[in-house]
């Protein structure tokens, strides 16, 4: 459900910069929702979509990309592929694990049109 | 559309960009068509006279956005949070600047935050009698957690939500200046010496440290991506929930500092395996604390009040 939060945060991001930058409308914009963002790829591009009517996201494409996980493990004393929180080490099987990688959540860029 | 309001006014000319011009007042100034008729920076925000409660997400869209009424120059690359992280920071430096020790209290609904807080303010109470317990209450709707607070004597207000899922920070900031705002009042109406405070609120606890608890909207997936300036994130579950709700959720339990293990006084009566659960919690989170405690009982209490002590250190 915080996904429509993030959507109007995100909306608020690309209208600032059509202010600054002033472009009309957007064609592509590229997101980055690391797996381990606490963020639904899905739910945000639903609830993206359900947002850009009347906006310069209406005929936008929505390109999220999700950047694995990666955690430093303990034991291992190395950066390891973390799936998700609560998997355990794919090298020593142990849990003690802090994340380090795809925890990001951004607007990348975007393509824009001015007419 | 305004994400903020629902409307659909996009002013008299057809562009886009003219039609979000609100972003500074939000007046949708164009034709008088939709004016929200109001004057301050907070306008989405509706303030109760009495009681200084306050309901976000009153408008059509049942939405609010962090930095939605702000103006900033921002570049790609950009964190999507970055403008509730930024106030969060100032809410963390207006805390510090007071002596505030702020704990986000998370956890789905029906665990007990509310009963732990109340039994919490009256032991500390006894414990520590010069203690300013103040409390900020998150829900969706009614002022009902709010009044349970203030029945202990403790100051609250409460925000709604409306159909927000979580706090975020600009909606803390306001409580925590509602909260400011009513202590200030209070003592210039006990004091009744009428001097001048051009900063009114700066003088209230500048020595004395205090305590803020921020009881977030039951919902144990949401609130674990928003800062709200907190020193601590708490995470109460009870154990008439599952005791696999540490992997279930894991991003909430990754987020806290700490995990309360509440109505202990019950596990006699359910199926809930503690250690299976402590042993869950530090899978998605090796450093995170736990206590377990029963508020019904008592039992627990005093490690807990412990735990506070020590949050409350000066780092």
């Amino acid at each position: 459900m915080h996904e429509a939060s993030l959507a109007g945060g995100i909306l608020k991001l690309v209208e600032d910069a059509a202010l600054r930058e002033g472009f009309r409308r957007v064609t592509v914009l590229r997101l980055e929702a690391g797996q381990l963002a606490g963020v639904e790829a899905r739910a945000l591009r639903f609830a993206l979509e359900a947002l850009a009517p009347g906006t310069c996201l209406q005929e936008a494409r929505f390109e999220i990309e999700e950047p694995p996980g990666q955690a430093w493990c303990l034991p291992c004393g190395q950066t390891v592929l973390l799936k998700q929180r609560g998997d355990a080490c794919p090298s020593c099987g142990h849990y003690q694990l802090q994340a380090t990688g795809g925890t990001e959540l951004r607007v990348v860029d975007m393509l824009v049109e001015d007419d | 559309m305004c994400v903020i309001c629902g409307c659909s006014n996009t002013g008299t000319n057809a562009a886009v960009i003219e039609g979000h011009d609100h972003l500074h007042s939000h007046t949708h100034d164009t034709e008088g068509t939709h004016s929200h008729d109001q004057t301050s920076e907070h306008d989405h925000v509706h303030v109760d006279q009495i009681s200084g409660d306050l309901h976000f997400g009153a408008g059509a869209a049942r939405v609010s956005v962090p930095g939605m009424s702000q103006t900033r120059a921002i570049k790609l690359e950009t964190d999507i949070l970055g403008a509730n992280n930024q106030i969060a920071r100032q809410n963390r430096q207006h805390f510090e600047a007071h002596g505030v020790t702020a704990l986000n209290l998370v956890s789905s609904p029906g665990s007990g935050k509310t009963t732990l807080l109340c039994a919490t303010i009256n032991a500390l109470k006894r414990r520590e009698p010069g203690l300013h317990v103040a409390v900020i209450e998150g829900d969706q709707q009614t002022s009902f957690d709010a009044d349970r607070i203030r029945a202990t004597g403790a100051p609250a207000v409460q925000i709604n939500t409306g159909k927000g899922c979580h706090l975020d920070a600009p909606m803390v900031a306001q409580a925590f200046a509602q909260l400011l705002q009513h202590h200030d009042d209070a003592h210039h109406a006990a004091h009744q010496h009428g001097h001048d405070h051009p900063h009114a609120h700066e003088h209230a606890h500048v020595d004395a440290r205090s305590l803020l608890f921020i009881e977030n909207v039951g919902n144990l997936v949401c609130p674990a991506v928003w800062d709200l300036g907190e020193a601590a994130k708490v995470a109460i579950l009870s154990v008439t929930e599952g005791e696999d709700k540490p992997l279930k959720y894991p991003d909430m339990f990754a987020a806290s500092k700490l995990m309360i293990l509440n109505k202990i006084d019950l596990l006699p009566h359910v199926q809930f395996d503690v250690q299976r659960c402590i042993e869950l919690a530090r899978r998605v989170n090796p450093g995170i604390e736990i206590l377990k405690l029963s508020a019904t009982t008592g039992e627990g209490m005093d490690a807990w009040l412990n735990w506070l002590g020590y949050a409350m250190e000066p780092a």
